[in-house]
């Protein structure tokens, strides 16, 4: 790890308390979510991390407490440098801040995390599906959606595919 | 329970703190533009808000081609998962093919031999002047000059056989593996890019003749849709188009990978951050990427074009038949596929479009447990609202054409 990187992981770590892991060479750094605004916000200006590359969510489902991670990927150009941050949402309340603010890119990435997962950002200005249709039930990334093909729906085993099939709540 | 979803248009309701205050009061007209609008290039929906020709906001709707790729390469193992990176951005197959091989290589600490390497290279580099050519000849229909989109086509096709001839498929090619490349190069392929490296030079120029110093193309791509560099940063905008306003940002220069450190190229920048930059720029990366073509041919190595490591690279053909051993490991990894250990990595690739990268998460299975695409189409066309804003709906046509965007890409 450079210098620089070293400095901004050391603060995140004492003030936010961050916890480092690293795999492949990837620096990443778990935090709580009512941190991530001012988390990015000194990283964007003491730290010049001024691009938000990406952001995403990974569910962890049947894991209730924390069920999903969202990922954030900051990138310094002028360092040439990436960091990864990922803060944990809960089952019952999927909702973290919004980015928009700090990083004007997060608005897809946000709509499309609230389209696909169902997690929803506080402070977002436009948050529609981005994806999906409008009127789409359910959020498909979430790993309780099935991947394969369902069953064939009879009148004599329709209700036990719905009871089957748990259903993000809108 | 039958599944009900509303395929109509936005209400007014719903996107009232998008527009002006005019589209209220009904002052200013709200356009509908696409999906299935020849210039923007795939099924790409704009909703326009006018003041006579000029546009006070542009709000982008996208998914019309949403497969959920992302989704059914959960269910898939690593091998097979390949097949789907080819369909989302269909112009840059092979860029798209190597950014998933290069992860799941870093994944599972994989080596891949120089052979492929360079391999790898020459297609990636094939690929990008393949899809330019296809930018290039939308981005002048667009403007209405159709001779050029005609040629761009006849040297594309060009291209599309030198992949028919290493893969036996013209677009899906699938043609690079985890570990290397599915089989070796045909005795023919030498001389077919060769012979491509020929002649290409003197077309390029031709498109030059054609569009450059044309009053017409000129007038329609110069000062439109201005970007700086600080505010195409600020909007993650990568690849040609954040080149275009003289930003300098290059994956294979800043982070190399398959042996790009090796090759001498430069990497074209522009000055005033409008089309016309941007269609300079790119102009200027497919002489690059020729370059690049002629000394990864120069220096093609022999030796193997994929690892030996049996564990996640399938054994030879021939050795099946005698091998048990192989046989077992050709069985294995076809049905089960490998384990790739837990962790996540995130791969950048410098694609035709900007950076391209994937984010895989593994739990320790056969099966990638998420597998994120990082598209630059998908940045890009962030920032369109912005670049429009004040053009006329003429222009707008010019300006999405030199975003380069593939909705593929972007809908995933």
């Amino acid at each position: 790890m450079k210098n620089h990187l070293q400095t901004a992981v050391d603060l995140i770590q004492k003030k936010y308390n961050g916890e480092l892991s690293s795999f492949r060479g990837h620096i990443t750094l778990l935090i709580k979510s009512e941190f991530i605004l001012e988390v990015c916000q000194i990283l964007r200006d003491d730290f010049s991390f001024e691009v938000l590359v990406d952001e995403t969510v990974v569910d962890y489902w049947r894991r209730k407490e924390p069920r999903f991670q969202v990922v954030y990927q900051l990138h310094s150009r002028q360092h040439d440098e990436r960091i990864f941050l990922r803060t944990p949402i809960s089952e019952d309340d999927p909702n973290t801040s919004s980015l928009v603010s700090i990083y004007p890119n997060a608005n897809w990435y946000e709509r499309e995390i609230w389209d696909l997962f169902g997690i929803r950002f506080e402070g977002h200005p436009d948050l529609r599906r981005l994806l999906l249709p409008k009127g789409w039930e359910g959020h498909p990334l979430r790993k309780d959606v099935p991947i394969k093909v369902e069953e064939t729906r009879f009148t004599f085993n329709n209700d036990e595919i719905d009871r089957g099939k748990p259903r993000a709540e809108n | 329970m039958p599944i009900h979803y509303e395929v109509t248009s936005v209400t007014l309701d719903e996107i009232k703190n998008l527009v002006s205050d005019r589209a209220v009061t009904g002052e200013t007209m709200l356009l509908n533009m696409g999906p299935q609008h020849p210039s923007t290039h795939g099924v790409l929906r704009l909703l326009l808000e006018l003041d006579g020709e000029t546009i006070i906001t542009c709000i982008p709707d996208i998914g019309y081609l949403h497969t959920g790729i992302e989704k059914s390469m959960e269910g898939k193992s690593y091998q097979l998962a390949e097949v789907l990176t080819d369909r989302m951005d269909y112009l840059n197959t092979v860029g798209n093919n190597l950014a998933y091989c290069l992860a799941v290589e870093k994944l599972v600490e994989l080596d891949v031999p120089p052979r492929a390497q360079v391999i790898r290279v020459i297609l990636a580099e094939l690929q990008r002047i393949a899809s330019h050519l296809i930018w290039l000849a939308t981005q002048a229909l667009d403007l209405a000059a159709q001779s050029v989109f005609l040629y761009c086509f006849r040297e594309r096709e060009l291209i599309m056989d030198i992949f028919e001839l290493v893969s036996g498929q013209r677009m899906m090619t699938t043609y690079i593996r985890p570990g290397g490349v599915w089989r070796d190069l045909p005795v023919e392929f030498e001389d077919a890019v060769r012979d491509f490296l020929g002649h290409f030079p003197k077309r390029i120029q031709m498109y030059e003749d054609l569009l450059t110093n044309n009053p017409l193309f000129v007038d329609r791509t110069k000062g439109i849709a201005v970007i700086s560099g600080k505010e195409a940063v600020r909007w993650g905008m990568t690849g040609p188009s954040l080149r275009g306003s003289g930003v300098d940002y290059d994956l294979r220069k800043v982070k190399p990978y398959s042996g790009y450190e090796q090759y001498e190229f430069d990497v074209p920048l522009g000055e005033n951050g409008d089309v016309f930059s941007r269609y300079i720029i790119r102009i200027q990366e497919m002489r690059e990427s020729l370059k690049i073509i002629q000394q990864a041919l120069d220096k093609l190595p022999s030796g193997p074009f994929r690892s030996d490591n049996r564990k996640f690279v399938p054994p030879p053909r021939s050795e099946l038949g005698t091998s048990m051993e192989a046989l077992i490991h050709h069985f294995k990894l076809w049905t089960e596929g490998f384990d790739a250990p837990k962790g996540a990595v995130y791969v950048p690739v410098s694609s035709p479009r900007g950076e391209l990268g994937v984010l895989l998460e593994s739990d320790g299975g056969p099966k990638p447990y998420r597998a994120h695409w990082r598209t630059p189409s998908f940045a890009n066309l962030q920032a369109l609202p912005i670049l429009s804003e004040g053009h006329l709906v003429a222009d707008l046509v010019a300006i999405i054409g030199s975003l380069d965007i593939v909705l593929g890409d972007i809908d995933r």
